[in-house]
């Protein structure tokens, strides 16, 4: 087992423990510090896939924006699940539907031929490329600007939902 | 060198355990965090498969940008819900949230 190998192994297992963390957790404030846990560990495995941008664009969105968010949600709802179980009373019949969905996405991942050895090595300007291609009418300019207006209106709804009415 | 199994069975994993936590938990947060621990998962995969199969092309990087942005959209608009509905019933409980349910 290469050092690169072992790295991969102990990033995986934080981000696996942190997502465990984040379902199980009584207190939903340490459930979110898991998830902030679990999205750290998957910045680190896009940096081990030398995807830098997107490694970059994980911790500014999910840690710096979206754990922000839910953690705001966690103490605008504070003290309302204090007396109430933390899972509901199917959970045992969620256990077995997750590990089946696991074990059908394995037997799958398994019985598919993946091309063996060393991928290709990333081109040099893999981040210029990125960009461009976002651009390029040819490629994904459409989607690029539907989702800059799919950003705008989900803000402008959000605000108009959680506005005080009265 | 890691193999690409190793990415796409940690993906599908921590997949299951994002289901696992949709289903399971009450705390209508909770749920939403759930949500993106799968997409988060899917995250890995795609940014994977651009790494090992077409990493000249930025297909599997664009598309992972592109669930970046629905991510914090569903977040923003998640969230404003579930405030709204502890404003107006002052509960998060998803087991009581049945105002559509007969």
């Amino acid at each position: 087992m290469t050092i690169l190998q072992a790295v991969f192994i102990l990033i995986s297992l934080i981000t696996l423990g942190g997502g465990l963390f984040t379902v199980t957790a009584k207190n939903l404030f340490h459930a979110a510090l898991g998830l902030i846990l679990s999205l750290a560990g998957v910045a680190c495995m896009f940096g081990l896939l030398e995807a830098s941008f997107l490694a970059g664009a994980q911790v500014l969105i999910y840690i710096g924006a979206i754990a922000i968010l839910i953690i705001f949600a966690v103490m605008l709802t504070r003290g309302v699940m204090g007396a109430y179980p933390r899972t509901n009373d199917q959970w045992s019949y969620a256990i077995v539907v997750s590990l089946a969905l696991l074990a059908v996405l394995i037997v799958t991942l398994f019985r598919f031929n993946w091309p063996p050895g060393a991928p290709a090595a990333v081109p040099a300007d893999s981040i210029g490329l990125l960009g461009r291609s976002l651009v390029d009418p040819a490629l994904y300019a459409l989607p690029f600007e539907i989702a800059s207006v799919l950003l705008v209106a989900a803000l402008i709804g959000s605000i108009y939902v959680a506005r005080d009415k009265r | 060198m890691i193999p690409l199994m190793w990415y796409l069975i940690v993906a599908a994993m921590l997949f299951c355990i994002g289901v696992f936590g949709v289903l399971a938990r009450r705390n209508a947060v909770a749920i939403l965090m759930s949500v993106e621990l799968m997409l988060n998962a899917v995250n890995i995969n795609l940014v994977a498969f651009w790494r090992y199969l077409q990493p000249d092309k930025m297909v599997g990087q664009a598309f992972a940008a592109f669930v970046f942005v629905v991510a914090a959209a569903e977040a923003a608009v998640g969230l404003a819900l579930i405030i709204s509905v502890y404003r107006n019933r002052n509960t998060v409980d998803a087991d009581n949230i049945d105002l559509l349910k007969w």
